[in-house]
């Protein structure tokens, strides 16, 4: 299926940067005509993603999040996050609840489940030294629903 | 955005203003840790009326604040926790270990726009 809009958006891994690109995927994902209860979901995924590129992939140095969004026909937004870090060993195990390789700074090891409790699909993507990619699905209802 | 905290006897009200991320959740919760710490209080109410985002990292915040009060023996309370919030707070199973409840006193500031437009089902009265 080919999407009907689409978009980019390429920032550096601050963390001040975090709420910028939920609140721009969700403005983009408006025109769906989502549910506040939709757009929280969104936003709330896009964040853990984001969040994860900046403590995780990018540790110590600031390095640039690269986001795309599509929108489908069938009510379907899909959004990839990109980051070009240090990528993920093992992916099975970085998405285990409560896994984290940052406790002390009070990550609960939760952003992947959030993930995929809030999204329709989750797909992670990873190669040690070169990056890793999560790709976050969701069908809208919308209003009408 | 921040913590605006409230002490009285043994107990710290702190009400979180704005989104909770991985950005804002080290200076709130050193002004939380603070104000116990240097209080002494045995009881910690961590108002969300006012929180307009959370993700996992409120999650952290929680767990943290909970770590705290049982290391002095003291208790945490959460309260206002709007539809959205909960969501992310069950999922992470927060309702086993803090007590989310209504706030027991009247909201202190009534300069406040009327705690905007919160419904009664989003105050969740399970305890522990």
């Amino acid at each position: 299926m080919k999407a009907i809009n689409t978009m980019k958006l390429q920032f550096e891994g601050r963390s001040v940067n975090e709420s910028f690109s939920r609140v721009a995927v969700a403005a983009f994902a408006a025109q769906l005509d989502p549910t506040m209860d939709e757009l929280a979901d969104i936003k709330t995924a896009v964040s853990e993603a984001v969040t994860n590129c900046i403590v995780h992939a990018y540790r110590q140095r600031i390095g640039i999040i690269y986001i795309s969004a599509g929108i489908y026909p069938d009510n379907r937004i899909v959004i990839k996050i990109k980051d070009r870090g240090c990528g993920i060993a093992d992916v099975k195990k970085a998405m285990e609840p409560l896994y984290t390789t940052a406790p002390q700074e009070e990550r609960a090891g939760l952003g992947f489940a959030v993930m995929q409790s809030l999204m329709d699909r989750v797909k992670v993507l990873s190669k040690e030294g070169k990056g890793t990619t999560v790709i976050l699905e969701r069908r809208l209802m919308g209003k009408e629903a | 955005m921040g913590v605006q905290i409230d002490l009285a006897d043994k107990l710290c009200i702190a009400r979180i203003i704005g989104d909770i991320d991985h950005h804002s959740a080290k200076e709130m919760r050193e002004e939380i840790d603070n104000a116990v710490t240097r209080s002494g209080a045995k009881e910690l109410e961590l108002d969300f009326r006012e929180v307009t985002f959370m993700d996992s990292s409120g999650i952290g915040l929680v767990m943290g604040r909970y770590k705290l009060m049982q290391e002095t023996g003291g208790k945490l309370h959460l309260v206002n926790i709007a539809g959205h919030l909960k969501k992310v707070m069950m999922l992470a199973g927060l309702d086993r270990l803090a007590i989310l409840d209504k706030p027991e006193r009247p909201a202190r500031t009534a300069n406040e726009e009327g705690g905007k437009q919160h419904e009664s089902d989003q105050h969740d009265e399970t305890a522990v």
